[in-house]
């Protein structure tokens, strides 16, 4: 008998391997996504996120490693599973030649649905995406933030169980990012699964419930955000800068620190006991400090580093 | 006898597995429809304004001079003999120009396969529909053209309604081919070395404007193999209201040229997507 204590896993992905010559591009890579739950995939440029999304959709053929969705194995139901999924891609791959609505249209018919049935659905999408007035608008005409609303309203025309959103917000501003949140927080709220890659830390502990960080194809943390920033920082980040900062790095203060990282000009102290470090710091008015809760930014940059990758 | 649960690595399939086609493949052909209906007119203008201008230009003035052509020892007006020519030749350019330019737009530029291919349609469906459609355009255009053909009175003969879709077979063909291509393309500038190396030569080397016997027996070997040139040996008789002959041995040639090349376009395709 199984047990029905927890429900099983909507998507499960076990050991995907790909290499792209000598590179390992994902690496022995195992994770699940539970029914409701956000997942949210971090990690550098080049870290195999995209990649692994593209196996997950069955057009990356990986090396090794087999991956299971709403009861079918990837890639034999390949088809039967994207009926039942939602994706936004990095690059939005609209029509230019049809309006919003036909957008909306056309992409159903993909899913096999009667143009009726998607009619009907219509107004809700355009609503939903806060697009109802640009409903006869060709994607030329639409803000970038317009056009990745639509780009997740035709990933829901098919009401899928899960959507895959592949750096969903990235080169939008502030108000669009905001409303692109709210519309997913909706979703999630609506009973919808989410497997979303980001760049935004911010994003990625205001959506994801369970965090998925990821380097040279390999997974090197796994976990709820704030779990994960509890295991691996310290509590508090005092940054210092201005003339003679970088002094500091190597000064008696480093006893205030569990951890002290310098980059530019800027020294991060990592620490447990911020009051008497920003006592001692009183001593250097001439320094600007910033005191702040340590945040997911600084797990990331602790678990992949702060040198920019080569291919970035 | 229970199956073994093993996480066993998925098998690389072969880029030259069978083609998996499907009617899934109808959307996204009536997605070229629905696109190309909001710009028909201009655009069947723009196909069929060349054919019509090389046959009256050449037809009327050529003819004048030429007067009549011998085709298998009987005489043909050379309008006639032109018309029939071109009417292949226009079915080969337009599926042609299809295939390549505009098919590579929506794979490459515009990325509407990739958005495809996240719905539940496989790559080869797409493939399959975009080689339906860029035929479907060389019918579209060759019956704009056969409709002016009879308003002038060049052939009033009932055959040409098998010519039809004699010439849908000729934009499948073509449109294989050009899709060989479309495959292997980094950018538009390659297409014109299909053009003008390879098209350019067959439109001459076909009998579209003089007769295939006028050439020097090397180059008529390799134009009788050419598959324009398999299409007007099969059209022009049909024009000149009488059956053709050697029906399989032409068919035959143009349907290996569209299998074989469908096949391999559907291989490089995979290859260039990388499944």
């Amino acid at each position: 008998m199984i047990s029905h204590s927890s429900p099983p896993p909507l998507f499960q992905v076990q050991h995907l391997t790909k290499r792209y010559g000598d590179t390992d591009v994902v690496q022995d890579l195992s994770f699940e996504i539970a029914p409701g739950e956000c997942l949210g995939v971090i990690g550098p440029n080049g870290a195999g996120k995209t990649t692994t999304i593209r196996m997950c959709l069955g057009l990356t053929m990986p090396d090794a490693g087999r991956i299971t969705a709403l009861g079918l194995h990837m890639p034999v139901d390949a088809l039967a599973i994207k009926a039942q999924l939602g994706v936004v891609t990095q690059l939005d791959t609209l029509d230019p030649d049809f309006n919003c609505a036909e957008n909306l249209l056309v992409y159903g018919r993909y899913f096999g649905l009667k143009d009726a049935e998607v009619k009907k659905r219509i107004p809700a999408l355009l609503e939903f995406a806060s697009l109802t007035s640009k409903a006869k608008a060709k994607p030329g005409e639409l803000s970038g933030g317009m056009k990745r609303r639509l780009s997740l309203a035709r990933a829901l025309v098919n009401d899928p169980k899960l959507l895959l959103l592949d750096e969903p917000t990235t080169g939008l501003d502030p108000q669009a990012r905001h409303l692109m949140w709210e519309r997913l927080q909706l979703l999630l709220q609506q009973g919808k699964s989410i497997l979303l890659t980001t760049h935004f830390m911010d994003e990625a502990e205001r959506l994801c419930s369970r965090l998925l960080v990821l380097d040279h194809g390999k997974k090197i943390a796994e976990g709820k955000p704030r779990d994960l920033i509890a295991h691996y920082l310290e509590p508090d980040v005092v940054e210092v800068y201005g003339v003679g900062a970088l002094a500091l790095a190597d000064s008696p203060l480093r006893a205030h620190a569990a951890r002290v990282e310098v980059s530019g000009e800027t020294v991060f102290f990592y620490t447990r006991d911020s009051g008497a470090l920003l006592q001692a710091l009183n001593a250097y008015p001439q320094l600007r400090t910033l005191h702040r809760p340590a945040n997911l930014e600084d797990l990331f940059l602790k678990l992949t580093g702060r040198q920019i990758r080569e291919d970035a | 006898m229970s199956t073994p649960l093993i996480a066993n690595p998925p098998q690389t399939q072969s880029r030259w597995r069978a083609p998996q086609l499907s009617l899934r493949f109808w959307p996204v052909f009536l997605r070229n429809l629905l696109v190309w209906r909001k710009l028909a007119i201009p655009s069947l203008l723009g196909n069929i304004a060349e054919p019509l201008m090389w046959l009256v230009a050449f037809g009327y003035g050529m003819g004048a001079l030429v007067g009549e052509i011998k085709v298998d020892g009987q005489p043909v007006p050379y309008i006639l003999f032109l018309a029939s020519g071109s009417i292949c030749m226009s079915a080969m350019q337009a599926a042609s120009f299809e295939a390549l330019y505009s098919a590579f737009s929506r794979m490459h530029v515009q990325k509407t396969w990739d958005g495809i291919m996240n719905a539940p349609v496989g790559l080869d469906d797409i493939v399959l529909a975009e080689m339906l459609w860029a035929a479907f355009k060389a019918l579209f255009t060759v019956t704009a053209i056969l409709g002016v053909m009879l308003a002038l009175d060049i052939s009033h003969s009932p055959k040409m309604l098998v010519a039809w879709p004699i010439l849908l077979g000729v934009g499948i063909t073509f449109s294989s081919m050009a899709l060989v291509f479309n495959a292997l393309a980094k950018g538009y500038d390659f297409f014109t070395y299909y053009f003008t190396l390879f098209l350019t030569p067959t439109m001459f080397l076909s009998g579209v404007f003089f007769p295939l016997d006028q050439l020097p027996p090397l180059v008529r070997l390799v134009a009788d193999w050419l598959p324009l040139s398999n299409a007007v040996a099969l059209v022009r008789p049909l024009f000149m209201d009488q059956w053709p002959r050697d029906v399989l041995h032409h068919g035959g040639v143009l349907v290996a040229y569209a299998v074989v090349s469908f096949w391999v376009a559907l291989a490089l395709t995979r290859k260039r997507f990388g499944q």
